[in-house]
């Protein structure tokens, strides 16, 4: 029993992780990443092709996916952010779709729908039976190390240009400011964070497999995002770790109601799913933990 | 011919943004509304193609406006991509009703299988033609719709100048009512006929929702006839596609078509909303 909470914590870790990379695009920046499962699948595969086929060590894998994927984030944006925020929101989504079929096209790099397995799991054979209890700390360690990077960045000139630009993206520029180069960046460094917690969760599991990687993830971190409080990273963290333990107490639900198939359980949960996000956004649309907002000059709060 | 089933959802698609303004996700979910409604009527009833259709048409409007009252009108007013992310979360909604009561195995239409036509080294299949006479018949109504009826006038005036139509008396609400029931129901009949030409499950519309996205930005968004110009496109994009990739990357040609497009003419071949 211990292990399995020790493996949802590790989940959760992760799931704050890609929340925390959408906040930096939809929350801070205001730009809609419908293909985050894309990012964290492209980080995934980078270090487990990395770390298997050319054998250099995990260490390595998890730097080579963190910078491989911004990069990636960064090219597929670059053509795209001065065009409309709906067109965005589509090729994002198309971006993810994209991986996916690639992932399981292209079988001489990525063993195609059999996935990649036997990802070196690191200092598994020192610590044994401590390895899941030792990777969840180091896990933990690298979340915290995230959110108060990020909590650097909100408060920062570069954070407050984010909002400017999600607020009024005209007025960024009229205010002199490169939109397309923030954007960029933003998008590079949700990329960054997204492509870790990918490579993250290829290093715990140990195997990948291209259907991991399906929209319905995406919907989940807008879930946890949204239930959290869009634009607070403390939020997207607590959020995911709402969103996990939802998706993993509705599987005693098999015990409670048998006479409900599998096939039809799965579908209640994910149309509770879209049900949470939906209430949310009509009647709770900041969220748990509103974004903080700076104080205006003269004491009065800043309106969203 | 596909180009010509993937325009008519692709219509829907567009007419909803042209009005409301907003990508509406949900246009998936209820491509597989049609679908089954269609099927329902065809398996069940044994009724003709053409009342099937029908059905497909009225059902998922019925439904698409139903849902867009309860899910997506509390939100008109916030930003365009909040109701879009809000209609993911109505779509994955409406898929997974369809799922509890249908189960996700695959279901046939009751058709007869027919030798395909040969025009030379051309094969077509009877069906394919069949799809492509009703997406014509479903766009011409709506072409006469727009263009001659009052309501279709009003609806190109909201898309053209949503504040100048308030003024004019003409009622948003009601518009937007029209423009969802038209987007959902033309939506339905799409799925029919993607379904007619496979088979049909939950997910009928998902499979194909980035095709359908790409043909009306490739077209223009909320640009009708770029819509039709745009599934076209698309369609004979990815049957040309065949000939150097495999199958399975039909579905990232609509991706490329957006990437090439959109970076030669970043408003679409068209030019957005132009009803």
């Amino acid at each position: 029993m211990i292990n399995y909470f020790i493996a949802m914590a590790t989940f959760g870790t992760i799931y704050a992780m890609l929340a925390l990379s959408l906040n930096v695009m939809w929350g801070m920046a205001g730009m809609a990443n419908l293909g985050v499962v894309g990012f964290y699948a492209v980080g995934a595969y980078f270090s487990a092709i990395l770390t298997t086929t050319v054998g250099v060590p995990v260490a390595l894998g998890l730097f080579t996916a963190i910078v491989g994927t911004a990069v990636v984030s960064a090219f597929t944006t670059l053509g795209l952010t001065r065009l409309r925020d709906d067109y965005l929101a589509i090729v994002t989504l198309g971006f993810a779709e994209v991986v996916r079929i690639v992932a399981e096209n292209e079988t001489w790099l990525t063993h195609g729908t059999d996935g990649i397995s036997g990802i070196p799991q690191p200092l598994k054979s020192t610590l044994g039976p401590d390895f899941n209890l030792v990777y969840l700390v180091f896990c933990l360690a690298v979340l915290a190390a995230i959110v108060f990077a990020l909590e650097r960045v909100r408060g920062s000139p570069f954070g407050r240009v984010l909002r400017a630009i999600r607020e009024d993206a005209q007025i960024a520029a009229f205010s002199g400011k490169d939109v397309l180069v923030f954007k960029v960046k933003a998008f590079a460094i949700g990329g960054a964070i997204a492509g870790l917690a990918g490579a993250l969760y290829g290093h715990y599991s140990s195997y990948i497999v291209p259907e991991l990687y399906v929209p319905l993830l995406t919907i989940y971190i807008f879930l946890a995002l949204s239930a959290g409080g869009v634009g607070n990273n403390w939020g997207a963290v607590i959020g995911a770790f709402v969103v996990v333990f939802f998706l993993e107490s509705t599987r005693f639900f098999v015990e409670i109601i048998p006479w409900l198939s599998a096939e039809r359980l799965a579908a209640v949960r994910e149309f509770t799913v879209g049900l949470c996000l939906l209430l949310i956004l009509i009647h709770r649309p900041r969220g748990l933990l509103p974004e903080p907002l700076p104080r205006l000059v003269d004491g009065k709060r800043g309106e969203t | 011919m596909a180009g010509a089933v993937l325009a008519v959802p692709a219509i829907g698609f567009t007419t909803i943004f042209a009005v409301l303004r907003f990508a509406n996700f949900a246009l998936a979910g209820h491509m597989a509304v049609g679908a089954f409604a269609g099927y329902l009527v065809n398996s069940w009833l044994g009724l003709p193609a053409w009342a099937a259709v029908l059905a497909a048409f009225l059902f998922a409007a019925m439904i698409g406006v139903a849902t867009d009252h309860v899910a997506l009108r509390p939100l008109r007013g916030y930003r365009a991509l909040t109701i879009a992310i809000a209609s993911i979360a109505l779509n994955l909604m409406v898929e997974n009703a369809l799922r509890f009561c249908f189960g996700n195995a695959p279901r046939n239409f009751a058709i007869p299988l027919r030798r395909d036509l040969s025009f030379g080294p051309i094969h077509i299949g009877p069906q394919q033609i069949e799809n492509a006479i009703i997406a014509g018949i479903a766009m011409m109504i709506l072409f006469l719709f727009l263009s001659l009826t009052t309501t279709g006038k009003a609806m190109r005036a909201v898309a053209d100048n949503p504040a100048l139509a308030d003024s004019k008396g003409i009622d948003p609400d009601r518009m937007a009512r029209i423009a969802v029931a038209i987007g959902m129901g033309l939506g339905g009949i799409g799925g029919m006929l993607i379904g007619l030409d496979a088979s049909i499950d939950p997910l009928v519309g998902f499979r194909s929702i980035l095709s359908v996205f790409a043909a009306a930005v490739v077209g223009g968004l909320g640009n009708v006839p770029g819509a039709v110009v745009g599934g076209l496109v698309i369609g004979l994009a990815e049957e040309l596609s065949l000939l150097a990739l495999p199958s399975t990357y039909k579905a990232a040609v609509g991706f490329l078509a957006i990437l090439i497009t959109l970076s030669f003419r970043p408003r679409g071949l068209l030019g957005p909303r132009g009803v």
